[in-house]
């Protein structure tokens, strides 16, 4: 370490003893670049170092999402993939393997796994398509808020026979699948499904409309804006204002591109969503389910990163014992983490019922849960516990959705899809594995 | 030294260990009388008496299976005796629970540290009392806190104050233990083994920042096998043996031989130490 920069990164900053000798040891993990770099470039040094040491961050999503990207364009007929249509259709399938990714981020984080969420999610659709059925016809947000109650609900049961019972999570939400599984049926009965279109029933409009309305682009482009500015805005003040009192804080050039990163991103989303799609009538705009996934990202994210409940989610995945002894309620949280995920997946549930227009017992829970673990893993969420934001969701769903999307576009066989998803959950798991021997069996990445 | 069982009677509250200097003159922090403790048909204490003065270090020795986890957990309110007395600061206490001790100003620095390797040193030292502002976590306030205590205790090495504790070397980590131990005003620092795990400079390392918790008038109570450690740290040194206190007093009255004897057989032929706890 140069002593210069020591001097100008520790906040503590007493004359050191002469009789104090420097702690030779070396830490077996790099510390995160963010938090030790003053300029953008020796951030990029110290990334660059910290990728070659084992610690990946997100370098393995952003390869995954280029070379799916890349590959997927090749390949589809006419290069399709990159099409509007296309991209539209992806974020909305997407959005599934999203809402399920961060779902499981939470129970993963805790260390444990929830193997239940694809059915939990189809349950929390169907009563919602259910609610909104002629009888009982009830209002869409009503609906919304039941079937988030029965999943919520659904989760707390598998999280108090986790903690109270001291049965591990994998057994205990593995008989959650077939349960649940068998629930379904029994719930959608004689008739096999239950269905939502864009006619007639007030209810049923405003649930198929999740996906299938869209934003004026002109609201979309002021939207944008306005999220950008404040979003923008609250990370500048932050990193300024840390900056100015001596606190630990990134480079301003960091800051600068994670807010351009930001923009570009959003920008890219409204201008692909604002292009006309359609084949005869013309089709613009951003769907709905855009700014309800981004909603969702937001307040999990604030949930996870800004509350004293979100901190303690990150302690007792990162160590238990320790957060036992320091008064926290190991069982609680643990607990909460069940209801947030399968709360969660029922939102994924819904949206699902959108973009098919309805929901039938040929639902694959199994396939949408491995989906949802692959996502989560891919976008950087460890299954070991202690590392993940809700953020990875959403990178990792998008790496899904888009090898989801690809296969479909290339009208391969159901079996070539399976061996594809077994591979991607696979490749994903073993990066993750990899870069924690690599740390020193460490549990953390930036 | 007696050293038969013999069943006997707390000692009235006055009475401190004679040629004790530390017990002799002040009243000491914490005084400990008769404690016993038993866990079925195993007796794990027999009538403890212990003294831990303020801005002192007490060096607690004994050999595995003397007593010395049950003691520290009495005192640390995770354990409860089946008999005896607590004295702090001359009041008498009980300490039912966790939030007992804590209330009073006791924290414990186990041998794990209990520390969460995925958070970062500020996080770790806030752990379960964190700071709100408008129901979000205080992050500037606790940083600015984190940062004061550490500068308190010399802990300079670190690189950033927000680096996840899995980043640091086993001296920094114990640093940081200690560290949020006593950013809680506390009077009473316990710490289990804190230089087992330790090469030379982090040992050196974590025996400067013992001294420095004593000079901040913190009593300190150091459970060790180390005996380098223990004469180079202590000011008071007692013995555990069988769940026996076999010896208590002043740093100069023991040797390194006599304190292994001590713990080895319960007497020494050595240099005549009043023990605290046999006073048959």
């Amino acid at each position: 370490m140069d002593p210069t920069q020591h001097a100008a990164e520790t906040p503590v900053r007493d004359e050191p003893e002469p009789d104090e000798s420097p702690d030779l040891t070396l830490a077996v993990v790099e510390v995160p670049a963010a938090i030790v770099a003053r300029s953008l470039g020796q951030y990029l040094q110290a990334w660059w170092a910290s990728v070659k040491s084992g610690d990946a961050g997100v370098l393995p999503v952003a390869i995954a999402l280029i070379a799916v990207t890349v590959v997927f364009t090749i390949v589809s007929p006419n290069n399709v993939f990159l099409s509007p249509v296309n991209l539209v259709n992806l974020f909305d399938q997407s959005a599934v393997f999203i809402m399920l990714a961060i779902g499981e981020g939470f129970v993963l984080l805790l260390g444990e796994i929830d193997l239940s969420i694809g059915y939990v999610g189809a349950i929390g659709g169907i009563v919602a398509g259910l609610l909104v059925q002629p009888s009982p016809n009830w209002p869409w947000w009503l609906a919304i808020i039941a079937a988030l109650v029965v999943c919520g609900a659904i989760g707390a049961i598998q999280g108090l026979i986790v903690t109270k019972l001291g049965i591990p999570s994998f057994v205990v939400t593995l008989a959650g699948y077939l349960f649940w599984f068998g629930v379904m049926i029994a719930i959608l009965g004689t008739s096999g499904g239950v269905g939502v279109n864009s006619t007639v029933i007030d209810g049923q409009v405003a649930l198929h409309g999740i996906v299938y309305s869209y934003i004026d682009p002109v609201i979309a482009w002021i939207g944008l804006v306005v999220i950008v500015a404040l979003l923008g805005g609250a990370m500048w003040l932050r990193d300024a204002g840390r900056r100015r009192s001596g606190l630990v804080a990134p480079p301003v050039g960091l800051t600068i591109a994670k807010i351009v990163a930001v923009a570009v991103a959003g920008i890219a989303v409204v201008a692909i969503c604002n292009i006309d799609r359609g084949k005869f009538l013309p089709i613009v705009g951003v769907p709905w389910v855009v700014p309800l996934v981004l909603i969702v990202l937001g307040a999990w994210t604030m949930l996870l990163e800004r509350t004293q409940f979100g901190r303690h989610m990150y302690a007792v995945g990162g160590n238990p014992e320790a957060s036992r002894r320091a008064g926290i309620n190991v069982s609680r949280v643990r607990t909460l983490g069940f209801v947030l995920c399968s709360g969660t997946s029922g939102i994924a549930g819904i949206i699902y019922l959108s973009q098919l227009g309805g929901l039938t017992t040929n639902i694959n829970g199994g396939q949408l849960v491995l989906y949802a673990v692959a996502a989560a893993v891919i976008g950087g969420t460890s299954l070991f516990g202690g590392r993940g934001r809700a953020i990875h969701g959403l990178l990792g769903g998008l790496v899904i959705g888009a090898i989801y999307n690809g296969l479909y576009l290339l009208g391969l066989p159901i079996q070539w899809q399976l061996i594809v998803t077994g591979l991607v959950l696979l490749a994903a798991v073993s990066v993750d594995s990899l870069s924690r021997r690599r740390a020193g069996g460490s549990l953390v990445r930036a | 030294m007696d050293m038969t069982p013999s069943p006997r009677t707390p000692p009235a509250g006055g009475v401190s260990p004679a040629a004790d200097p530390a017990a002799a003159g002040a009243e000491p922090l914490l005084r400990l009388r008769g404690i016993s403790k038993h866990f079925g048909a195993v007796q794990a204490l027999y009538g403890v008496d212990l003294d831990l003065p303020a801005a002192q270090v007490t060096a607690l020795c004994g050999d595995n299976g003397a007593g010395k986890s049950v003691l520290t957990k009495t005192i640390a309110g995770i354990s409860q005796p089946d008999a005896g007395e607590m004295f702090w600061e001359g009041r008498r206490v009980h300490i039912r629970n966790a939030n007992d001790s804590a209330a009073l100003g006791i924290e414990t620095v186990y041998q794990d540290l209990a520390l969460a390797d995925n958070l970062d040193i500020v996080q770790n030292m806030f752990l379960g009392r964190e700071r709100l502002s408008h129901a979000l976590l205080d992050e500037d306030s606790m940083e600015r806190a984190a940062a004061e205590t550490l500068a308190s205790l010399r802990v300079t090495t670190v690189r950033s104050i927000r680096q996840p504790v899995a980043t640091l070397s086993g001296g920094q980590r114990q640093a940081v233990a200690v560290a949020k131990a006593v950013m809680w005003n506390s009077k009473l620092v316990m710490l289990d083994e804190p230089t087992a795990a330790l090469g030379v400079a982090q040992t050196r390392m974590v025996l400067d920042l013992i001294r420095r918790l004593k000079s901040h008038g913190l009593a300190v109570m150091v459970i060790s096998h180390n005996l380098n450690d223990v004469f180079q740290v202590a000011d008071r040194i007692a013995v555990l043996r069988l769940g026996r206190m076999v010896a208590q007093g002043a740093l100069s009255a023991f040797d390194r031989q006599s304190v292994v004897d001590y713990m080895t057989t319960g007497t020494s032929s050595r240099e005549p130490v009043t023990a605290g706890g046999e006073r048959g």
